[in-house]
């Protein structure tokens, strides 16, 4: 069986030294292992940016798309290949700026595929400007008189666009994040899992000891029920999106893929392309 | 009796006109007469003027008749906007009900046929089509029993006593007319056909089953005028074979969505027009970069933006032909019959996955949306070909290396495995990237790549990239198109060719990479060359400049009205032309 070693190659990423990404690529890399996959069996696809890159540093078959696109691309992929395990990725810029639509829509379709944000509060690869998860007041070099614009807030959005698993991580604590992605990955269903990974050269704010002070542990939080989406919303609400943990988890509702009727039990990249002769008359004959 | 007949039935969207015209022209397909349907409607759901034009004869049909022969008219504006079509021997039938004036420059007589009365007096003034098709079928001397099937067929499921109903409608239509006619009965009666049930079709639909033919098992699309037959057609027929479709948030999600299931090893693709490929300009950079299959519908309608929705035009050819930022090799295919319709969709499927590229499928309206009759297609012509997919199992890799994807070769095709396979391990990006695909900037891996995606075009294995009628080595003239022109241009070979003018023509069926080859001998063999198109600027004509030359010759005749080429039009653009 795989280790988490197994899952790592010979690229030496190009993030910053204490980047919070790195936290995030050895996470997803001891989730895989844990959950029993074989490095063939997982595909990473990502969108652009400084956490786009991380598809290409898991050795698993990764696939590094267009700013914003990871999901449809994952999607499409899962859709081609219902036994691959599949991973999305990307930043708070790609998922929650140019992405957005695809990102509410992806968690309402449902398909069984895991999405894993670094959502670090700025634009890093393009050098520092602002976010749509970059606090109100926050000074960057497009907003130099501090954002105007009110900071997204991607619980509340998942939350209520219907998401069967929503989680929050910290990239420091591997431990619990690892936890999380493979609680993901086992999901039968699309899981949304935000994580802090802060930028350290272009974030002076929402920094690692930030976090620290202000994060709440949802296992720390009494009688805490994930299963209750009403206690979900209220709580993120509360702490204003500062908790980590799973937030909600809806065990129930089968994937898209499930509820599809006429949607192949075997991965439809295995099914024979060609139409037999009497089906293709048939057809034909529809016509005439 | 006539050689051909052309028949407009035409009233307020949502009244039932679509239904009418299905009714008539399955009658006669099922007499064995060919047929040519041009819709015109708007970009609404109820109301507005609609009508539908159906040609009718017993000998191949492409192109819409220049004049109506019978007009059949459900409220006044379908008269007042359709009489100038209409010549002495023509007939206008229309519904007593709304008290029908003729204009008084009307040539053709008008015949007040109490359409409604008689429905309302069978049960429902919804069989108004039917009493109407009734009075159709006098003007043709058609024996009713002809309607039997086809009433079968389309009201069986809802009894008994509804199709006798229907077929009583058509009985007292039928009746009525005669009487009101005289001796004029049967003066429309068509030259008779031979009987061969053929298909009765749209281009969206050809193009359908074709994708279905081809093995494709994924769509993703976002529904838009005219592609959206395509998407419907899949839904219908994809879970019977297992496959899906999604209908995204978007034409972005729908061409990425595509994409990402053409990489997991499923032929994947979608279909849009003019606004949805705009988005897709990304995508298809994408697809090019990462050496990803994807197959594209465009079926064009007026642009830009907005533009005229519901109407025809070919003017997204320079879109197609440029479009996405940077440089990919790609393929550009455009069918002009329903045939090529079907069988070019196979074709896009696989240059897609044999040379692993974008390749856009364009129609147009009139193709897509204009209904006609088409032989079956042949079963045994459907061949599918993947290209290079590794099929044997790999040797695991020493040191992780990853398995060369990209890797360079004599003609730029490379290895494809899926994710999920043993030991195929590599890596996918749109940056520019080595043979293991990782980023690689480096100014000679970049001219290797660069080089060796384009080299794959030199081994592109299209069949039939031109259509050429060329009966004479020096022409006086030669015609080019694309798309639904074919049929405009084909009568109007025949009527020059008839009066001794020596016309030759080609219709382009790849448009990229141009076939200068083919086109070359021809533009070197006509004094002048006519390019026809539905578009203001001349886009065909600039690209065979481009890739041909000859332009001291080459003129164009474009039409950007929203309407298709009718072929006396042409024919007197063309005169005017060689005067």
């Amino acid at each position: 069986m795989a280790t988490f070693k197994d899952f790592r190659n010979s690229v030496k990423p190009n993030w910053c030294p204490g980047c919070g990404d790195f936290s995030v690529q050895a996470a997803i890399q001891r989730a895989a292992a844990n959950v029993g996959i074989e490095p063939h069996e997982l595909a990473v696809v990502a969108g652009i940016g400084c956490s786009g890159r991380i598809a290409g540093y898991i050795n698993s078959y990764g696939f590094h798309g267009i700013h914003g696109r990871a999901l449809p691309l994952a999607q499409g992929l899962k859709m081609a290949n219902r036994d691959l395990n599949v991973i999305a990725s990307g930043g708070d810029g790609d998922g929650f700026a140019i992405g957005m639509g695809h990102t509410v829509h992806a968690i309402r379709r449902n398909l069984d595929i895991t999405y894993v944000v670094m959502d670090n509060q700025i634009y890093g690869l393009t050098k520092g400007q602002t976010s749509p998860r970059s606090a109100q007041g926050f000074i960057t070099k497009s907003t130099p008189g501090g954002a105007i614009e009110p900071s997204l807030k991607p619980l509340e959005v998942a939350l209520s666009s219907g998401a069967t698993f929503v989680a929050q991580g910290f990239s420091t604590d591997i431990k619990e994040l690892t936890a999380l992605i493979e609680a993901g990955i086992q999901h039968k269903g699309f899981s949304f899992i935000n994580v802090f990974s802060p930028c350290v050269t272009y974030n002076k704010v929402n920094t690692y000891d930030w976090f620290k002070e202000h994060l709440t542990k949802l296992s720390d939080v009494e009688d805490y029920d994930s299963s209750d989406r009403d206690l979900a919303m209220r709580t993120v609400m509360e702490k204003e999106g500062l908790v980590t943990g799973i937030i909600y988890q809806d065990k129930e509702t089968p994937s898209y893929q499930e509820k599809l009727s006429g949607y192949a039990a075997e991965p439809l990249v295995e099914a024979d392309l060609s139409l037999s002769e009497s089906d293709f008359e048939a057809l034909v004959k529809e016509f005439m | 009796m006539l050689h051909q007949l052309s028949w407009k039935v035409g009233g307020q969207q949502g009244e039932g006109i679509e239904s009418t015209g299905e009714i008539f022209s399955m009658a006669m397909n099922r007499l064995g007469y060919h047929l040519y349907g041009y819709r015109h409607f708007s970009s609404r759901i109820k109301g507005g003027h609609t009508n539908n034009k159906i040609t009718v004869r017993p000998t191949q049909v492409r192109a819409i008749a220049d004049d109506l022969d019978i007009l059949v008219a459900f409220d006044q504006e379908t008269i007042d906007v359709n009489y100038k079509e209409l010549t002495e021997k023509s007939i206008i039938l229309a519904d007593a009900k709304f008290e029908p004036v003729k204009p008084e420059d009307s040539k053709a007589p008008l015949f007040a046929v109490p359409f409604t009365e008689i429905a309302s007096e069978l049960g429902t003034s919804l069989m108004k089509n039917m009493v109407a098709i009734g009075a159709t079928s006098a003007l043709l001397n058609l024996d009713n029993k002809v309607f039997q099937s086809v009433v079968d067929e389309i009201f069986g499921r809802k009894g008994e006593e509804v199709v006798k109903k229907n077929m009583e409608a058509i009985q007292r239509g039928h009746d009525v007319m005669s009487e009101l006619l005289g001796e004029r009965v049967g003066e429309w009666e068509l030259e008779p056909a031979d009987g061969k049930r053929r298909m009765f079709v749209i281009g969206n639909d050809a193009v359908a089953l074709g994708a279905l033919a081809a093995g494709s098992r994924f769509m993703a699309a976002y529904p838009i005028t005219p592609a959206s037959e395509i998407m419907e057609y899949m839904i219908k027929k994809l879970p019977q074979f297992g496959g899906a479709v999604i209908q995204t948030e978007d034409e972005i999600a729908a061409a990425t969505m595509a994409i990402g299931a053409n990489y997991g090893g499923v032929r994947a693709f979608t279909a849009s027009a003019g606004p949805g490929l705009s988005l897709m300009m990304e995508s298809i950079g994408l697809s090019g970069m990462t050496e990803q299959p994807l197959v594209i519908f465009d079926t064009q309608r007026g642009g830009p933006s907005t533009g005229l929705p519901t109407k025809q035009e070919q003017s997204d050819l320079m879109a197609m032909f440029y479009g996405t930022h940077g440089e990919i090799p790609k393929v550009v295919i455009a069918p002009s019959t329903i045939e090529e319709a079907f069988f070019d969709t196979i074709q896009a499927f696989n240059i897609a996955e044999e040379l692993q590229l974008p390749v856009i499928v364009l129609t147009d309206l009139q193709l897509a949306l204009g209904k006609q009759t088409a032989d079956p297609f042949d079963y045994s012509k459907i061949e599918i070909r993947r290209g290079k997919i590794v099929e044997s199992e790999l040797p695991e890799p020493e040191n992780k290396d990853y398995f060369k994807r990209f890797e360079n070769t004599d003609d730029g095709i490379s290895p494809r495995v899926f994710p999920g396979t043993p030991n195929g391990i590599h890596h996918v990006t749109g940056v520019e990237h080595d043979e293991t695909g990782k980023p690689n900037e480096a100014p000679g891996n970049r001219h290797i790549q660069m080089d060796k995606r384009f080299r794959k075009l030199d081994f592109l294995n299209f069949d039939t990239p031109v259509y050429v009628n060329a009966p004479h080595e020096e022409a006086d003239v030669l015609l080019v198109g694309f798309n639904s022109t074919r049929g405009a241009i084909e009568e109007v070979q025949e009527r020059l060719g008839a009066e001794g003018v020596k016309v030759n023509h080609a219709h382009i069926r790849l448009l990229f990479p141009f076939p200068a080859a083919e086109v070359a001998p021809l533009v070197a063999g006509a004094k002048k060359i006519v390019v026809v198109e539905n578009n203001k600027t001349g886009q065909l004509a600039n690209i065979l400049k481009m890739n041909v030359g000859g332009h001291d010759k080459v003129a164009s005749i474009t039409k950007y009205d929203g309407t298709p080429f009718l072929p006396r039009e042409l024919e007197t653009k063309v005169k005017e032309l060689l005067d």
